[in-house]
């Protein structure tokens, strides 16, 4: 990698993350609309805030987009992307955001993808508190951009979008973890997932033992890189479930080092590699 | 302090230090409120003919609504096998109270405020002596919520030392959820903190005048705040959640720390505040130690009083267990958590009520613990 492009990437990064961060911050502080546009509004002024006046157009040739219609567990809601064209470095998705429009922080994650690697399918898991919409929103290099959107009911009554364990979870910080299958052909795309052991707290809670509210402590930055080259980056928030995992596919050469370097909101890093094929010792 | 509660390691007072009275507003409450109304006026219309007619027919305390004297001075209000809804008012789970010689100690309140009323005027047809104590087993929306109805009675508050964590970080959403499901029947609910903590190395004992409760806390099973109350004059061990008769269980903390938990109570030959603890102790610890007693019935925290209770809890384990080993295998194989909700534990459902409503919610959950692994 170049000087230049690490510091273009720098750039893209911090770009990315001062939206996610701005976006969210303005929706804390917006009033909600009582009445059956209360939800429209959110959205257009999530949009504005997000994407100014560009217009989105129907993404469902570009994306699919899939969710359980209820959020089972609302502090884990599985939810899957794909991409329905070749990404190629002459025509592919550069930014690609998810938003839950009626979460506290609606911006669940934005990542950018440099164009050098295909791919099909992109996981994760997010805190869903409401009935609520769920839109994915891909920003194509020939700078279009496309959503689709799933309606997604609350859970039932007794799940919160709360972390089950935070001794244990606190206890195992910084664990990170790459699942690839056994065995993989060089140049087909595989399935992987990355795990990181964090509480991913949203801060918005009081603590009735100290007096204080918990303080946020939530993974901000992903990056994975391959073999030096950035695979994809995500900057994410507090609607992204506790231990935050990520399935993506990509295609790996003969052999090469996996890396991710996870960077959360209380400025710790974490770095964690993979030798491919693994090479257990 | 008007009672005695003692703790049983080296006879120690708990610390009484800190009451958590204050209820808290979040910033983000109403934002959260404003959302749900919006949900719960288009859901209210087609249904308010519905409440209009309950209204009508349930005023007072009404005979045959499953009041059950389990044993003497033991109380059990059954709560009903189905999902919260505006025509059960969300009495879904059991409550109860236990009464002694000199007071009362209420376990649960129930989902809403107008349940806690409803569980005490039981307590008052029965009783006139004071309501010392409110037990809460752990955080559940249908257990802990109606609490403020005792208010009057100014009633130590117990529960699990994460309990007042748990509740705080899930406040909102509880209180939101039980507006939009229960509607009218949620009205003047608020959350009461607990004031005092049971921790898990140290079990707590209360004194009821001639009975004895004795109070123990476990390790993340059904929750990460889950507490049983034994009654040592009648060998009637409340286990709430911990265990499920008929209904699905719910597993909203740790899969493997439930196992364990019902692991050790199906292997215990009775009932022992400390037996947990023996890895942490002193010999002075065992010195304190209450005889072990025999538990004579079970109280879950759904279903019938059971007898059977070591059975109920191999039933309860099977399940869990079935879908640890179902969901161990897919992740081994590198699939997701859509595919587990879709094959994991099927064939269990013609065991359980309300499986539709919570087995993919398990599945999701014990996956993502399990992966871990």
């Amino acid at each position: 990698m170049t000087v230049v492009s690490s510091i273009n990437q720098i750039h893209r990064l911090c770009n990315s993350f001062a939206v996610l961060t701005v976006v969210s911050a303005l929706i804390l502080l917006m009033p909600t609309q009582a009445g059956a546009t209360g939800d429209e509004n959110r959205w257009f002024q999530i949009k504005s805030s997000l994407i100014g006046d560009n217009h989105i157009q129907d993404g469902q040739e570009i994306l699919g987009l899939d969710t359980p219609k209820r959020a089972m567990d609302a502090a884990i809601v599985p939810i899957t992307i794909e991409s329905k064209f070749d990404q190629t470095p002459e025509r592919y998705i550069k930014k690609l955001y998810i938003v839950i429009d009626n979460n506290p922080s609606p911006v669940a994650a934005v990542f950018s993808f440099p164009g050098n690697h295909n791919w099909k399918s992109l996981s994760t898991r997010v805190r869903i508190n409401a009935y609520t919409d769920l839109r994915a929103i891909a920003e194509i290099s020939d700078g279009n951009l496309y959503m689709v959107n799933n309606y997604v009911k609350a859970s039932g009554g007794c799940s919160a979008p709360s972390l089950k364990d935070p001794a244990a979870a606190a206890a195992q910080l910084g664990r990170i973890k790459f699942r690839l299958p056994e065995s993989f052909t060089a140049g087909d795309l595989i399935p992987t997932q990355l795990m990181i052991k964090h509480p991913n707290n949203s801060g918005l809670q009081f603590d009735q033992v100290s007096r204080f509210y918990i303080p946020a402590d939530f993974v901000r930055t992903i990056q994975v890189t391959y073999n030096g080259e950035e695979v994809f980056t995500a900057d994410t928030d507090i609607s992204i479930s506790e231990d935050p995992s990520i399935r993506f596919g990509f295609a790996p050469e003969e052999s090469g080092v996996l890396q991710v370097h996870v960077k959360d909101s209380k400025g710790r890093t974490f770095t964690h590699s993979m030798n491919l094929p693994e090479q257990r010792s | 302090m008007k009672q005695v509660i003692t703790t049983r390691q080296h006879g120690m007072f708990i610390n009484f230090g800190k009451i958590y009275a204050n209820l808290l507003q979040l910033d983000t409450s109403l934002l959260f409120q404003k959302i749900l109304n919006i949900q719960y006026s288009s859901a209210c219309f087609s249904q308010s003919w519905i409440v209009l007619l309950l209204a009508l027919s349930s005023t007072g305390v009404a005979a045959g609504e499953d009041l059950q004297k389990i044993a003497p001075g033991i109380y059990l209000w059954l709560g009903v096998h189905e999902d919260f809804s505006r025509s059960n008012k969300g009495r879904i789970a059991n409550t109860g109270f236990i009464v002694g010689s000199e007071r009362v100690a209420v376990i649960d309140t129930g989902s809403s405020f107008q349940q806690g009323l409803r569980l005490r005027e039981h307590i008052r047809a029965v009783t006139d002596l004071p309501i010392a104590y409110v037990i809460l087993t752990h955080m559940h929306p249908d257990h802990a919520l109606g609490t403020a109805a005792f208010n009057e009675d100014n009633p130590t508050v117990i529960g699990h030392q994460n309990l007042a964590d748990a509740l705080a970080r899930r406040k909102t959403t509880y209180l939101n959820n039980m507006k939009r499901l229960l509607g009218d029947s949620s009205e003047h609910t608020q959350l009461v903190m607990p004031s005092h903590s049971v921790s898990v190395t140290q079990g707590m004992r209360l004194d009821l005048g001639d009975r004895w409760l004795e109070l123990k806390a476990y390790p993340t099973a059904h929750t990460n705040n889950d507490l049983s109350v034994f009654d040592t004059q009648s060998g009637t061990l409340w286990l709430s959640d911990l265990l499920f008769v008929e209904r699905i269980p719910v597993m909203d903390g740790s899969l493997l720390g439930w196992l364990k938990v019902m692991d050790g109570l199906i292997a215990s030959n009775c009932h022992n505040l400390t037996i947990e603890n023996r890895d942490l102790s002193t010999t002075r610890h065992n010195q304190n130690q209450q005889p072990c007693q025999p538990i004579s019935q079970v109280v879950p925290g759904h279903g019938p009083v059971v007898t059977a209770w070591r059975s109920a809890l191999a039933t309860q384990r099977r399940y869990l267990d079935l879908i640890a080993n179902q969901i161990r295998q897919i992740i081994s194989e590198g699939g997701t958590i859509a595919q587990a909700v879709e094959t994991v534990g099927l064939e269990e459902e013609g065991n359980w009520l309300l499986f539709n409503e919570y087995h993919g919610r398990n599945v999701t959950a014990a996956f993502a613990e399990l992966e871990w692994e």
